[in-house]
């Protein structure tokens, strides 16, 4: 930018000219604060109403849904959720998101490190094979998966609910793309030495792949936390609800009648902190990361 | 569920970031090769049994029950489960009767949600991309507040947006301010079309509109326009998608080399025109696979109608996910609703190869205008896994 004005030559029209550039970026520039601000008020205030009227009394958020300061405050919305089966709701949560990620993580990774790295009749079949899958609409498969979910016995319980989420093609694809990305000497010198598969997949490729791996984690923890559909079709009794399936019948099943807005939006601040403290704490890595990504 | 794809491929470039080294990667000593076959099935068995078990599998039964008269009780696969061929498909296509209007209904809807969302989403995450994209101070905490929407699940998303546009919510509040009775959002089935014919004092079908059907649903119908209440759905998915996509955008555009911006501002160029002549070009793959990603997520909206309307007002919501999903759990036509699950399926499939047949030949930055480095430039500089799987559905 200052190269502009180093290289304006120094007749008194160009620097004039030049001036009136200054000036116009500089007011383009207050343009672009005050335009970026009004943007990020329409992204961020929503969030800001919701927590506040979870504060706030029923008739309150009825009359003034856009007051910032709850008259009276009240935690009147987080005690009767508590009352409520909202701690199943929780714990059913946290179970299902902690084995599907974990288990994902570990099964992409060994797939992902068996395509890139090992050398064997089908690999190339069994990689298309999970590429193609990935093209499949996931709603498509509802109706499918129930089906084969109660063929299989396992309908109505933790097993039906976890199992078909490890499917995860694109985990493993990018797993797959990392091993490739990291030089295969260190492996070789550790085969010499005549360590196992296993044990260089382990406690070589494995601590190299932290990046790759913690990628995985975010996206399989958000998924499964953030994830519906799958629960409806996978379970019917009330005591395996997660906190989406309880929470939308909550939202659902009361429309129409008194709307207990507090309350409803109690549950979705809550339900929303573990996705947005995870999203605090990997926030440069999933911006700048992806940002940045395709500089090479 | 489009908003799950997007993220997958955005955090997929993340693997980007290091120096891409294709190493040498295949091991040639020819003693290794029986443990690494062995080993190499054993580390992707769990994957592909999975994959087999609650994929492939699930698919084959219910392709079958798509052409069963199976009721919901029993295994599908029980001897009293005959074949009826395609009269499922027949009740959704061409057996005149509530499964056809409702069918036609929902794909009304969701036909007009994709269309408008997708350009929409697809603008506003350009616009906000390349906004973010200046040397400014607080462009870290821009970012984020445009990204953080899209970090959020469906449904908590789709709880406040009940209280935003409840009738005595928010968003009508505010228009009042302004002197603006809002409508009834969420309550309201008008379609937006009509109402605006309505202005202009069109109330009536004219009669060639009027007595014509197509999959059980008038043509006036047909040009109703999304529903107000749909219309809520609009808005909210473009809120919450505009973030992934703007990160996809913002990748792209950092991929452009700073001094050909230059140079064209020292001749003169403004920014609309820069942005015309250099931005779009240059990020024109990205659009693709924003549109692609686009289209074959808004088919599928799901979680948000099962936590918002369940399709009321008067099935103006009703997408053909939900539908499935109802025809076959509540109204237990297993058959009916696997049926339209593969139906879906199609127009999915259908879409996605009309974009990409549209597109084809410039799905690439232009080798002309390609200013980078030389030997820089992979080609096609987009993700792999977005090649991969436009490479599938191709």
């Amino acid at each position: 930018v200052s190269g502009t004005a180093a290289t304006a030559p120094e007749q008194p029209r160009a620097l004039r000219s030049t001036a009136s550039a200054v000036r116009r970026r500089r007011l383009g520039r207050a343009m672009t604060y005050s335009f970026l601000l009004a943007i990020a008020v329409v992204y961020i205030f929503p969030f800001v109403i919701a927590v506040v009227t979870s504060f706030k009394t029923e008739p309150d958020a009825t009359a003034n849904p856009l007051a910032l300061s709850p008259s009276p405050a009240t935690t009147s919305a987080y005690h009767d959720l508590a009352s409520q089966d909202f701690g199943t709701w929780v714990k059913n949560s946290v179970i299902v998101t902690l084995s599907v990620t974990f288990l994902r993580v570990f099964l992409d990774s060994l797939a992902g490190y068996a395509l890139a790295r090992l050398r064997f009749r089908g690999r190339g079949a069994a990689f298309t094979t999970i590429i193609l899958v990935m093209a499949v609409p996931g709603v498509v498969l509802l109706i499918p998966k129930f089906l084969m979910i109660r063929q299989l016995g396992i309908y109505d319980s933790y097993y039906g609910m976890i199992i078909p989420l490890l499917v995860d093609a694109a985990g493993v694809f990018i797993m797959k793309n990392f091993f490739e990305s990291i030089p295969v000497s260190v492996e070789e010198s550790a085969r010499i030495d005549g360590a196992s598969i296993f044990r260089i997949y382990w406690s070589i490729v494995l601590p190299m792949a932290r990046p790759a791996l913690v990628t995985i984690f975010i996206l399989s923890f958000q998924g499964s936390w953030n994830e519906l559909a799958h629960f409806i079709i996978s379970a019917q009794s009330a005591s395996l609800n997660t906190l989406t399936k309880g929470v939308a019948q909550l939202a659902s099943g009361q429309l129409g009648s008194g709307n207990r807005y507090p309350l409803k939006l109690a549950a979705s601040t809550l339900m929303t902190i573990p996705v947005a403290v995870l999203f605090f704490i990997f926030q440069r890595r999933i911006m700048n990361a992806s940002a940045g990504a395709v500089k090479e | 569920m489009q908003r799950r794809a997007a993220q997958e491929r955005s955090s997929e470039t993340v693997m980007e970031n290091r120096p891409v080294k294709r190493l040498v990667r295949r091991f040639r000593e020819p003693g290794i090769r029986g443990h690494q076959a062995a080993a190499g099935w054993l580390f992707l068995l769990p994957v592909i049994v999975i994959l087999g078990l609650f994929l492939v599998l699930p698919i084959l039964l219910a392709a079958w029950v798509s052409f069963s008269d199976w009721s919901g009780n029993g295994s599908p696969l029980g001897p009293n489960v005959h074949s009826v061929g395609l009269s499922n498909y027949r009740h959704l296509l061409t057996t005149p009767g509530l499964d056809q209007s409702n069918f036609g209904t929902s794909i009304r809807n969701n036909l007009y949600f994709v269309v408008l969302v997708v350009p929409i989403q697809t603008a506003l995450s350009v616009f906000l991309a390349v906004l973010v994209n200046r040397r400014l101070r607080f462009v870290g905490f821009f970012r984020t507040a445009f990204y953080f929407p899209s970090v959020t699940s469906s449904v908590a998303i789709t709880v406040l947006f009940l209280f935003l546009f409840d009738p005595t919510g928010a968003i009508n509040k505010l228009l009042s301010y302004a002197g603006v009775t809002g409508p009834a959002w969420f309550y309201d089935p008008r379609g937006l079309f009509h109402v605006i014919l309505g202005q202009l004092g069109v109330t009536q079908a004219p009669s060639s509109l009027a007595s014509g059907t197509f999959l059980g649903v008038s043509y006036w119908d047909w040009l109703s326009g999304p529903s107000i209440a749909m219309c809520v759905f609009i808005i909210m998915v473009v809120f919450t998608t505009s973030g992934t996509f703007m990160l996809l955008f913002l990748a792209a555009l950092q991929n452009i080399d700073e001094s050909v911006n230059e140079a064209a501002a020292l001749d003169g160029a403004t920014e609309w025109r820069k942005f015309r002549y250099i931005t779009v070009p240059m990020i024109r793959p990205t659009i693709f696979t924003v549109v692609t990603l686009g289209i074959i997520g808004t088919w599928q909206i799901f979680d948000q109608i099962y936590t918002g309307t369940q399709g009321s007002p008067s099935n103006t919501t009703l997408t053909p996910a939900f539908l499935s999903f109802t025809t076959s759990f509540n109204s237990n036509e297993w058959g009916v609703g696997a049926a339209l699950a593969f139906i879906l399926f199609g127009i999915i499939v259908f879409f996605t190869v009309v974009t990409r047949l549209a597109t084809r030949g410039q799905d690439h930055v232009p080798r002309r205008r390609r200013f980078g480095p030389p030997g820089g430039s992979k080609p096609g500089r987009r993700s792999r896994l977005a090649s991969a799987v436009s490479g599938v559905l191709r």
